[in-house]
């Protein structure tokens, strides 16, 4: 494989070619699901191509193939020579990169279970048993569990001189129980939305998220809904789960420090940020209990956003996002770091497989903990809201205003958990939002959450992403304008 | 890529055999394969350069074996001999470890499939020059009124086939180009998109030139209060919201109880001016005359003056019901079942002008974005107004206002539908292409305003 990126590149370093590089990918993914105790999906799939990136005449042309023979390679390269070449047609100044070094590598991710090698049997009798568990109470009406690996070897060759070798596995597990009456449709799922929990792991995450303990809670919750009042409207004192936290996060940080955002590159799809080259080092964008990094080094934890090397060849790096509730850092590529005067790209450029580009993705952008219990952040509460796992989500584009609705709430009272409210939503500006931030539960309540779903670019891009968040308090919020008459 | 370098249906024939051959020699006679490929070509610029442009292309074959009432799919885009056989011996392995079950049809009967044409040999043909130059064209439309623009150009391609051991042989080839500009002032911007089978439906600098006037239109923007508006939605905005209804116009989803129609089928739940079909024929769709198990899609009759009347169904759904499946089905094995894909929202007779001219104060949305929903049952969706929102008073867009978030329910929203102007093809960027008209509707919900 190492040869054939080679080949490539040697052949996409043409005259007037400034800079390339090759992605060579190989993937393998399974997914299986059951719904109403009946198998859902089985499927595998395998995919190999190569994606060739070109500076020439100082604008960028990207072809990607799967044709692996010699002259499919050649084309492919010869094909995004062109491109750059029509690019420059409407150039404005040439594109510069800041610099890197080169490295030859070769990184695989920690697995401790390879999830292929367990049988598709054992994972549905698992899912099965899961899918029969939420079915025991009565009025669930709807079932449904999955679980889901990649595996994706990537070799990177750039005209630098770097050569790496990087494989990835990931997993994703969870289940959801739907209950229907009366009119109304209710759900709750676990361990989140979105199909679950993912992380960079293999099968030890299956085992880990216990589905099968937790699947009488909520097809119990699922239910229970249908009875609970309705989430009133007005302001107040709010605490947000964990994984809802991380959707807050994913939504109102991570998209808002995206520096090709920030520039005007996504302005006609995904569109831009308040997050404007002013507001650096100078916006108070939450409390000063607010701190937020951008980290995809693996000692931050096992996230979607965890790797050894970006897209373009950048080690994994932290970067301060919010120091003590300032704004202080954007996540950067090669390109626009050095269009902003920085003297290294932070390294968060992915690509959706051989056939896309690397854009600007946020890897973990995390919230830290902070130092109380959870009880000890209800306790600070006379009569407030708390919200678990995300049910909606909507937020402007240019992220100030957001929407989020849960699938669960409870109404606090004098620090205590009194009763359930249903179809509970907030709503705010993202920087006031921040601002209210109270307080942070500790590192017993963190965990890194994985979103699988996240996209951006045109062709639209479907990334994973990882959000390290505990449960946090946030004063005066506004909550139930979704159902506001 | 010309359709010479397509996939020809003898060549999807050449694959199917291989695949069948494969698993005849692992014991297996029951086969169903997929065969495709999918090229494309995307230049796209923001401030007023093309910064990324890129082309891909792929292909790939996806093995459906039944083994007793068994059956798992495995996809693979290698289509040399050992990738066929890979692939089928992948697909076979996994069935053999799925569970039976019990409701697993056998593979589908050829029928007749009425062909539809929609590839466009010139739009295939673009190229990387003929792109940038339509680009610059309407980077200068734009530049010359000293605003800024972003957007896409794009061409595509798509071959797909369904064959089975049972004799199915359906085959589908078309073209797709798609342009969007978003034009940028000081405090404004305004938007248009377009997209068709042949990329001479439309003129790049024409969308250009409208997206200018829009941005130009909602330069320094007012600020409404929330609240309950007469609002115009033009077609880009009529298809992203309401189009968030149609997934639940299936069969299994009845079935499932996730569907909103669950007790409403058959009432008069929306205002006796809404009509909506699915047609795959209509000459203003996009798309496939077949599904995924290569059964032919028939023209649904979803909503007949207000009323939900059918539904999608696919074979298993439809041999639960006693009904005949109506080529909406998704390749299996799956759980949705199936979905309306080529929906068509009958139009009236009064153009949107005249929608505009008949409003005494009322709101003119262009664009509708980050569309979620909110309740499942009641369909209340959020989401934000974009690129082009203006104030009507009497009968003329007079000013620019600020972004609005909306928090409303599409029953209520299509029991309030005023009038409606003739129907068009359609794209936005929140629900798949269609063809819908612009809909004056009173009492839409703005809930909140951002600070834009």
């Amino acid at each position: 494989m190492r040869d054939l990126a080679d080949h490539a590149l040697d052949a996409a370093l043409r005259p007037g070619v400034s800079y390339a590089d090759v992605r060579l990918i190989e993937s393998r993914e399974r997914s299986v699901s059951t719904k109403n105790g009946k198998v859902g999906e089985v499927g595998s799939t395998e995919s190999l191509g190569l994606g060739i990136r070109v500076l020439a005449d100082g604008a960028w042309g990207f072809a990607a193939t799967d044709d692996l023979s010699r002259s499919g390679l050649e084309q492919a390269a010869a094909l995004a020579i062109r491109i750059a070449r029509a690019s420059a047609l409407a150039r404005k100044r040439d594109v510069v990169l800041a610099p890197e070094e080169k490295y030859v590598a070769e990184w695989v991710s920690p697995c401790r279970i390879d999830p292929f090698s367990t049988s598709i049997e054992d994972n549905l009798k698992h899912l099965l048993s899961v899918d029969a568990e939420l079915r025991k109470t009565s009025g669930v009406t709807l079932a449904e569990t999955s679980m889901s690996f990649e595996r994706q070897r990537q070799w990177f060759a750039s005209s630098i001189g770097s050569r790496i070798d990087q494989t990835r596995t990931t997993a994703g597990v969870g289940c959801t129980a739907y209950s229907f009456a009366e009119n109304e449709i209710q759900k709750r799922s676990y361990p989140n939305s979105f199909g679950g929990q993912y992380q960079l792991a293999g099968y030890e995450l299956v085992e880990e998220v216990r589905l099968l303990d937790a699947a009488a809670r909520i097809a119990e919750e699922a239910v229970a809904l249908h009875s609970a009042p309705q989430c009133p409207e007005g302001e107040f004192d709010l605490i947000l789960d964990g994984s809802q936290l991380a959707l807050q996060i994913h939504e109102s940080i991570g998209h808002p420090i995206e520096l090709d955002r920030v520039l005007g590159s996504e302005a006609n799809y995904a569109g831009m940020s308040f997050l404007t080259l002013d507001k650096l080092n100078s916006l108070q964008y939450g409390s000063e209990i607010v701190n937020v990094v951008c980290d995809a080094r693996l000692n931050h934890g096992p996230g979607l956003g965890t790797f050894a090397y970006d897209d373009e060849g950048v080690p994994a790096q932290s970067i301060d996002i919010i120091r003590n509730g300032q704004f202080v850092g954007y996540m950067t590529s090669r390109e626009t770091a050095a269009a902003v005067g920085m003297d290294r790209s932070n390294g968060t450029m992915r690509a959706d497989g051989w056939s896309r580009i690397p854009l600007i993705r946020m890897t973990n952008v995390s919230l830290l903990p902070g130092d109380q219990s959870l009880d000890e952040l209800l306790a600070g509460i006379d009569h407030g809201i708390y919200m678990e796992t995300n049910r909606s989500w909507s937020i402007d584009d240019r992220r100030y205003n957001f929407q989020f609705g849960c699938e669960i709430a409870w109404e606090i009272r004098n620090g205590k958990r009194v009763r359930m409210l249903k179809n509970p939503t907030y709503s705010g500006i993202s920087t006031e939002f921040w601002n209210s931030c109270a307080a942070v539960a500790n590192r017993d309540h963190w965990t890194l959450w994985g979103v699988p779903n996240c996209g951006k670019g045109q062709p639209e891009q479907v990334m994973g992403t990882g959000h390290g968040a505990s449960p946090a308090l946030f004063r005066r919020i506004k909550v139930g304008g979704g159902y506001q008459d | 890529m010309m359709e010479s370098e397509l996939m020809t249906m003898r060549r999807c024939r050449e694959l199917f055999e291989a695949a069948v051959h494969a698993a005849r020699a692992a014991g297996v006679a029951d086969v169903e394969v997929l065969v495709g490929v999918r090229a494309s070509a995307l230049t796209r610029f923001a401030n007023n350069t093309i910064h990324q442009n890129v082309s891909d292309a792929t292909r790939y074959v996806s093995v459906r074996p039944l083994i007793g009432k068994r059956t798992a799919r495995a996809s693979t885009n290698r289509i040399d001999r050992d990738g066929i056989r890979s692939v089928v011996q992948e697909a076979i392995a996994i069935a053999r470890a799925s569970e039976p079950d019990p409701d697993l049809l056998p593979l589908a009967e050829p029928a007749p499939i009425a062909s539809v044409s929609r590839f466009f040999a010139s739009t295939a043909a673009l190229s990387p020059e003929d792109r940038a130059r339509g680009v610059l064209e309407a980077i200068r439309a734009v530049e010359s009124e000293r605003q800024t623009a972003a957007g896409i150009y794009s061409t595509g391609q798509t071959v797909d086939a369904v064959l089975n051991t049972n004799g199915v042989e359906a085959y589908h080839l078309d073209s797709l180009s798609q342009f969007s500009i978003t034009a940028m002032a000081e405090d404004s911007s305004g938007w248009a998109k377009a997209s068709a089978p042949d990329h001479n439906a439309f003129q790049p600098v024409e969308l250009a030139r409208s997206a200018s006037r829009k941005a130009a239109l909602s330069r320094e923007p007012r600020e409404l209060p929330p609240g309950r508006y007469t609002v115009v939605l033009e077609p880009a905005a009529v298809l992203d919201l309401v189009g968030q209804i149609f997934a639940d116009f299936s069969g299994t989803a009845l079935a499932d109880q996730k569907s909103f129609l669950n007790n409403r089928m058959g009432q008069q739940l929306f205002g006796t001016n809404i009509h909506i079909a699915d047609d795959v024929y209509h000459p203003l769709q996009t798309g496939a005359p077949f599904d995924g198990e290569g059964v032919p899609r028939r023209r649904l009759a979803l909503v007949e003056a207000g009323v939900p009347r059918e539904v999608a169904r696919c074979r298993l759904n439809a041999a639960k019901v006693n009904d005949q499946p109506t080529g909406h089905g998704f390749p299996l094995p799956n759980e949705q079942g199936e979905a309306p894909v080529n929906i068509v929202i009958a139009g009236g007779d009064t153009p949107l002008e005249k929608l505009i001219a008949s409003t005494g104060r009322g709101i003119l949305v262009t664009r509708l974005w980050y569309i979620r929903e909110v309740d499942p049952f009641e369909k209340i969706m959020t989401g934000m107004t974009r690129d082009g929102t203006f104030l009507i008073e009497g009968g003329e867009p007079v000013c620019g206002l600020r972004n609005f978030r909306f928090n409303q329910g599409i029953i209520e929203l299509l029991r309030n539908v005023e009038a409606l102007s003739p129907c068009v093809r359609s794209t936005g960027e929140e629900a798949m292409d269609m063809v819908a008209p612009a809909m004056k509707v009173h009492d839409f919900h703005f809930s909140e305003v951002t600070r834009f």
